[in-house]
């Protein structure tokens, strides 16, 4: 643990990374509940908190319902409020989220991937996090230890702005980065607080002088529709106020950030599109395709909400072929991701002649170097009128280590066929 | 019986302001509506109501409120969690010197007996385990009373609702008894039908700080079947009846602050509801109303024997009752 550290740079885990980011916004709240691999994030808030480190007030709820809905509040009185959760614990929480976010109360929610049950894991995938993809809350998807820091100061910048007044939530992968040390750097608290004063909520909070009410009934679909449509305009607003927000962070500290990544994008006919922190695994897989010649890039997504239509569009026109790498799983449609880029793509004259869609990474399965090759292989060998089954990401590796496991428990062999051998 | 009042000895003397102004969309002769009246009296203006889906979730409905306080509806079941949010943030506040103490405010959450007993029940527990300095008040009507009288878990035995068409067969959870295995500062009974009880109860609880529970029996027209003007009197009749019984609790302290000298026929309040007519009609179920006297009388016989113990008051009896 770091605790002591003023400022410089460290090695950090993404856990004590977003816990570094919470003290150094100055939050004033933190509700919260424990879930694994989230739990040393509030671990190490409780312990600033109760050694008089920081003056933030730390206090268990009794579940993430609970713990959303004091958030919350809390936002709603004027403080400055920061939680963490996972996987089970977003979506037990998935009622509040949508009610704050309706609230229009601003404060950021870590959320660290993890598969979801049944059958219950541990390791990483994004199921969680886009199950609140329609809640309202804006998401932004660290790849890196550091950009979980960032983007937690830069997230209560956009979700305090008067333009937006919305929840952010912040996206790390499970173990992978989560218990990942990595160097990060920590900025001075005076020039963060430079960059991030501290919350003023205006006219709307619970004050004695001045009775209000929030969180009210909207009866009858034209008024409900418009507070609907209200959200969905603040949500949108968040990617011209990332990009002031953005300008103003890399004035700061010397850090950009855009909305999405590009990464050996230049002269790419072959792009991978991406969330999260299996991209640095996508980026060494393309450095060594680069040194054989080919021409990959990488597209890594980071504001999912609200969605960046005009970059990808920009980013992905011209190309000969995209594929969409989703570490998610919709049953019985495919990987989530690859629809909404499709429906981005679908208007455009120039988009690739050739997206096609792959699932992987499930549970924090590896994504190794040879399926990202045989990702490329596929793109570079369709043609634009194959169908665009979403395929697995599956090795005969991954299939040798489970099938002894199938064996003892007799489950019968049912979908060996369906899988793809790279 | 009644006990020495500190605060309030008559209706006269409770104040006149009224904190929540006519013309809410409840229904006629709403229970609920006239405890949360009551209660704000004492209370006063300073209050942020945190409220949970219920009947009088539908008291703010944008761009009216009825209410001088603040409110925040929240969810079903999470607004003892709001309320945790709210205290939080305006003691924070205040600490930090960011907000003048003037401008604090009273943390009240409002729910039925479904969000209370049902689903927000780990919520309340939570705050209560965590000591918040608030007041909870639930208007017990019940059954769901907003989405069509379907049973909760506080429906009373026999009773009928839209989901216990032929009477429930569970009994009531005891609210009270719950908040009181938490060890509260505070926490009482009380009904709109004696309002001069519930306000002497409002004010007595203001000296305690931590969590703080009111459960008032909310008469509900359309739910139990009565006329709206029969409102007060059936109150009255849980009182008398013995079914209803008023209490409050310091520190883990019981003790009753009316005890009926003669205890009411129950029959006398089921009678006056649709929803316990099948208990007389077609024909009458002598032993499910046995049930409920037995509870009653038994009831009495251990708030006598425990809190009177030196007195004249003898085991109660099936013949006592007038």
């Amino acid at each position: 643990m770091t605790t002591g550290l003023e400022t410089g740079c460290a090695l950090l885990t993404g856990n004590a990374t977003a816990a570094w980011a919470a003290r150094l916004a100055d939050v004033d709240y933190v509700p919260a509940f424990p879930i694994t691999p989230q739990t040393e994030i509030i671990e190490s808030l409780a312990a600033w908190s109760s050694g008089g480190e920081i003056p933030a007030r730390v206090v268990n709820l009794d579940s993430e319902h609970s713990m959303i809905t004091a958030a919350g509040a809390a936002a709603a009185t004027g403080c400055r409020a920061f939680t963490a959760t996972s996987s089970q614990g977003l979506l037990y929480a998935m009622e509040a989220l949508y009610t704050v976010a309706g609230w229009r109360v601003p404060f950021v929610l870590v959320n660290v991937s993890r598969g979801l049950a049944a059958p219950i894991t541990l390791e990483p995938d994004h199921n969680d996090i886009l199950a609140a993809r329609d809640s309202g809350c804006i998401q932004i998807h660290a790849e890196t230890c550091q950009e979980v820091l960032d983007s937690i100061l830069m997230g209560y910048r956009i979700a305090e702005d008067p333009r937006v007044r919305l929840p952010v939530i912040v996206n790390m992968d499970g173990f992978y980065l989560s218990f990942t040390r990595e160097p990060v750097a920590l900025p001075d608290p005076a020039r963060v607080r430079a960059f991030l004063p501290a919350f003023d909520p205006g006219a709307v909070a619970f004050r004695a002088s001045r009775p209000i009410a929030q969180g009210v009934g909207a009866l009858g679909g034209p008024l409900y529709t418009h507070f609907r449509h209200q959200a969905h305009l603040a949500a949108r607003n968040a990617l011209t106020v990332h990009e002031e927000v953005a300008t103003a962070f890399e004035l700061e500290f010397g850090r950009s950030y855009d909305v999405i990544e590009r990464y050996q994008m230049d002269d790419a006919e072959y792009v991978l599109v991406m969330a999260g922190s299996f991209a640095t695994k996508a980026k060494a897989a393309i450095h060594t395709l680069r040194a054989r010649g080919r021409r990959v890039g990488l597209l890594r997504l980071r504001l999912i909400r609200p969605w960046p239509a005009e970059a990808i569009r920009r980013e992905l026109a011209g190309r000969r072929a995209a594929a969409v790498i989703d570490q998610n799983i919709s049953p019985g449609l495919g990987g989530i991701l690859f629809q909404e880029v499709a429906a981005t793509m679908i208007s455009s004259q120039s988009r690739p002649g050739v997206m096609r869609s792959f699932v992987g990474g499930l549970g924090g399965k590896d994504i190794s170097p040879g399926e990202f090759m045989h990702v490329v292989d596929v793109l570079e060998n369709s043609g634009p009128d194959e169908p665009t089954e979403p395929e697995l990401l599956y090795t005969e590796a991954d299939w040798s280590q489970i099938h002894p496991l199938l064996v003892i428990a007799q489950t019968p062999d049912r979908h060996s066929n369906e899988e793809a051998a790279p | 019986m009644k006990v020495k009042r500190e605060f309030f000895r008559n209706l006269k003397e409770l104040p006149t302001e009224e904190l929540l102004a006519p013309g809410s969309p409840m229904c006629a002769g709403c229970g609920g509506l006239i405890t949360l009246r009551l209660v704000l009296k004492v209370l006063g203006p300073n209050v942020v109501v945190v409220n949970a889906a219920g009947c009088l979730t539908m008291l703010a409905a944008y761009p009216y409120s009825p209410l001088r306080a603040s409110w925040l509806y929240t969810t079903m079941g999470s607004a003892p969690a709001g309320a945790q949010g709210v205290r939080d943030a305006l003691d924070v506040l205040i600490a930090r010197g960011r907000l003048p103490a003037s401008e604090d405010l009273r943390v009240v959450v409002l729910a039925g007996d479904g969000s209370t007993l049902d689903i927000g029940l780990s919520s309340m527990s939570g705050a209560i385990h965590r000591g918040l300095d608030f007041h909870y008040i639930c208007y017990d009507n019940e059954a769901f009373g907003n989405t069509g009288f379907q049973g909760s878990s506080s429906s009373p035995f026999g009773s009928r609702t839209a989901t216990s068409p032929a009477g429930t067969t569970q009994h009531k959870k005891d609210l009270f008894a719950l908040w009181l295995a938490h060890r509260p500062p505070y926490a009482a009974t009380v009904s709109a039908a004696d309002p001069v009880d519930l306000a002497e109860k409002v004010r007595r609880s203001m000296q305690f700080r931590g969590p703080k529970l009111f459960v008032g029996l909310a008469t509900c027209p359309p739910g139990w079947g009565i006329d709206p003007a029969q409102g007060h009197h059936v109150g009255k009749l849980a009182l008398d009846t013995g079914i209803w019984p008023l209490k409050e609790a310091v520190h883990g302290e019981v003790r009753h602050t009316y005890v009926p000298d003669h205890l009411k026929p129950v029959e006398d309040y089921l009678q006056t509801q649709a929803r316990f007519h099948h208990l007389f009609s077609p024909q009458r179920h002598d032993d499910i109303l046995a049930t409920i006297q037995n509870e009653v009388i038994g009831y009495w016989n251990e708030v006598r024997h425990r809190e009177f113990p030196q007195t004249l008051l003898g085991e109660l009896s099936r013949a006592d009752l007038r």
